[in-house]
């Protein structure tokens, strides 16, 4: 499944000029630390995080991650916005927090 | 000789840049038609080098050489050094300042990662003068 349609599923607010049509999601990480999440998350993996940061959008990158979910509404930063664009990450938002958007996009993506 | 050769600065403490060199060597390597999974190994490792360069290092170099069967990327800053070189090598191990963590760095997985996705690595350091540190990623590798 596509992040965008994964998105649209779950009620995710896009941030970012990307929507992820083109990347398909293979898991989920959770975590805020970036060597964390540069360590353990896998690429493809969407990455759930509160990080909404200039690094954030490098750490993406470099670890080829399918895309961030900004959960419990975190804001994103304005240079971190310019960045993924400038970089194609697509970005969502959601007040849900990690752990049922998790669970929650662990079904949707059982389901299909 | 490499293949290719890259040359950065990197600006210390300038946490908007950071990321800036291990970016535009991904991207290299990317229309060289890299294994894409050493690609990844080489980004996350370099990153992270880069990014201790930049927190803990005030700033240095990095010099990157391409070839067909490995990335050999060399960082030097001539910051404080690391005293215990074993030490920093623990998972979980930090001297971050607080102004570093609340932007998610500090956890102590930097040098940890550049282990995991490096098939070589070599840490040169002189307390007071400056860390050199060395990481090679083979194209093929059996590491994840
Ligand atoms: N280039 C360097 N110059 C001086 N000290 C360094 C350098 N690189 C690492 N260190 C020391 O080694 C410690 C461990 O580094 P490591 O990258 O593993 O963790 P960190 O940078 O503190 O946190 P993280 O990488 O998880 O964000 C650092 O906190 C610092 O004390
Ligand atoms: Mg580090």
């Amino acid at each position: 499944m596509t992040v965008k349609t994964l998105a649209e599923k779950l009620g995710w607010k896009l941030l970012t000029e990307s929507d992820g049509a083109d990347r398909e999601v293979h898991g989920c990480y959770v975590g805020d630390l970036l060597s964390w999440v540069m360590g353990r998350a896998k690429a493809d993996d969407i990455w759930l995080t509160v990080m909404g940061n200039i690094n954030a959008i490098a750490v993406a990158t470099l670890a080829d991650t399918a895309g961030i979910v900004l959960v419990e509404s975190a804001a994103l930063d304005g240079d971190a916005l310019k960045r993924a664009d400038m970089q194609g990450v697509a970005i969502y938002a959601t007040e849900v927090p990690a752990y049922e958007t998790a669970v929650a996009l662990t079904k949707a993506l059982e389901e299909a | 000789m490499s293949m290719l050769q890259l040359k950065y600065d990197i600006p210390g403490d300038d946490f908007t840049r950071a990321g800036e060199a291990s970016g535009d060597v991904k991207q290299k390597l990317k229309k060289l038609g890299y294994n894409p999974a050493a690609i990844r190994r080489v980004a996350i490792a370099m990153y992270e080098g880069e990014i201790n360069v930049v927190i803990h290092g005030g700033g240095g170099e990095a010099v990157v050489d391409v070839d067909p069967d490995k990335v050999s990327i060399l960082l030097i800053d001539h910051g404080p050094g690391i005293a215990d070189v074993e030490k920093a090598m623990q998972e979980g191990w930090s001297t971050a300042p607080d102004n570093v963590r609340s932007l998610g760095f500090g956890a102590g997985m930097g040098l940890p990662n550049m282990k995991k996705y490096s098939d070589e690595m070599e840490i040169d350091s002189v307390v007071g003068k400056g860390t050199k540190l060395k990481l090679v990623v083979y194209a093929q590798s059996s590491k994840a």
